[in-house]
């Protein structure tokens, strides 16, 4: 590279340097101005361009940085959309899964009640037969039970400990009344729940429970007492069907 | 020795300040560094030729920094200001270089 002024000796050079570090010249003030807005300058840039990342873009960036910036708000939006319907399917199946386990629960209390797998209580009335001539038939028995469940006995039990369902049976074995296999004495208590009036009515006509059991034919008493809060505890363990299957 | 007083006294200024540009000058502030930058290694290599003159000093350097940044305004204003911009970093860039290495050559004879 040709160089326009003959050079100085090198030792001159660094002499120079030396001494102008040492004893500035006045003309130096005029550089240090000019550099101290030099420096000003790097500053302002380098503390202005942390915090301005857009401003040195120019405008046809900007514009490819908006759409991206929009399409990109676009699909977010179309995401919504999507995770708001998913939502609201999820929604709505949670409702009606719980809505059928609650219909579900519902019929098995009533299946429960029906097949005496659970204890009930309810008002209803309590029939008391004391047959001291030991005349009652299982026909009669019968015939009262079905008498109550014609006028909407729920639950039924005898003396605190046979449920009455289904399957229930009345005999006489070896002279003795019994029901499922237990026997029953000479006092007879028949729990029922259901509507006390329409029950104990069931019990008094004319031809029925009372006139039957207080009759010339048995000659016994029977004593029916409305109850508002029935307790019966009793249950039965339903077995396993052999044969049917659920349709 | 005042010149280098006077950098550090710049630099303190701006950070203590913390001063920010309006912001239709920013896009040539960069630019403007550029040339200042060309201007100060000329200036020392100036120096070092003993062919200092303050004046000339004073006035390329402002007069760099305006023409480059007339420059890129110019650009902008026709739709070219990044290219424009791209152009005078590469040519004040290669003048840096050019000081420098002569700057070197002075001070290392290398």
């Amino acid at each position: 590279m040709p160089e326009p002024t003959p050079a100085p000796a090198p030792d001159n050079a660094w002499a120079r340097i030396r001494k102008d570090l040492l004893k500035p010249s006045r003309s130096q003030l005029i550089v240090a101005v000019v550099l101290l807005l030099f420096g000003f300058a790097i500053t302002l840039q380098l503390s202005g361009g942390r915090d301005q990342r857009y401003t040195n873009l120019r405008q046809d960036e900007l514009v490819a940085m908006l759409d991206d910036v929009q399409a990109e708000a676009r699909r977010l939006e179309g995401e919504i959309t999507q995770l708001e319907v998913t939502r609201q399917r999820l929604q709505s199946g949670a409702e009606s899964s719980a809505e059928a386990r609650e219909q579900a629960l519902r019929r098995l209390d009533a299946l429960e009640l029906l097949g005496g797998t659970a204890p009930a209580q309810g008002p209803g009335i309590r029939v008391t037969i004391t047959d001291r001539a030991g005349k009652m038939t299982p026909e009669i028995l019968l015939n009262t039970v079905e008498e109550l469940r014609d006028a909407g006995a729920e639950v039924m039990e005898v003396n605190d400990a046979v449920r009455l369902v289904t399957d229930s049976w009345f005999a006489t074995v070896d002279g003795q009344l019994q029901a499922d296999g237990v026997r029953l004495g000479s006092t007879i208590v028949i729990e029922a729940i259901g509507d006390p009036e329409t029950l104990s009515e069931a019990t008094r006509f004319r031809g029925g429970l009372v006139s039957t059991i207080e009759g010339e034919r048995v000659g016994g008493t029977a004593r029916v007492v409305e109850v508002e809060d029935l307790v019966i505890d009793s249950v039965v363990d339903p077995e396993t069907p052999r044969f049917a299957r659920p349709g | 020795m005042y010149a280098i007083i006077g950098l550090a006294i710049g630099i303190g200024l701006g950070i203590l300040l913390q001063p920010s540009l309006p912001p239709q000058l920013q896009p040539y502030l960069p630019i403007a560094i550029v040339a200042a930058l060309d201007a100060v290694f000329g200036g020392f290599r100036a120096y070092l030729d003993a062919v200092f003159d303050d004046k000339v000093f004073v006035v390329s350097f402002i007069s760099n920094v305006l023409i480059a940044a007339l420059i890129v305004w110019v650009g902008d204003l026709i739709g070219v200001g990044s290219q424009l911009s791209t152009a005078v970093v590469v040519v004040l860039g290669i003048r840096i270089f050019t000081n420098v290495a002569h700057i070197r050559r002075k001070l290392f004879h290398a």
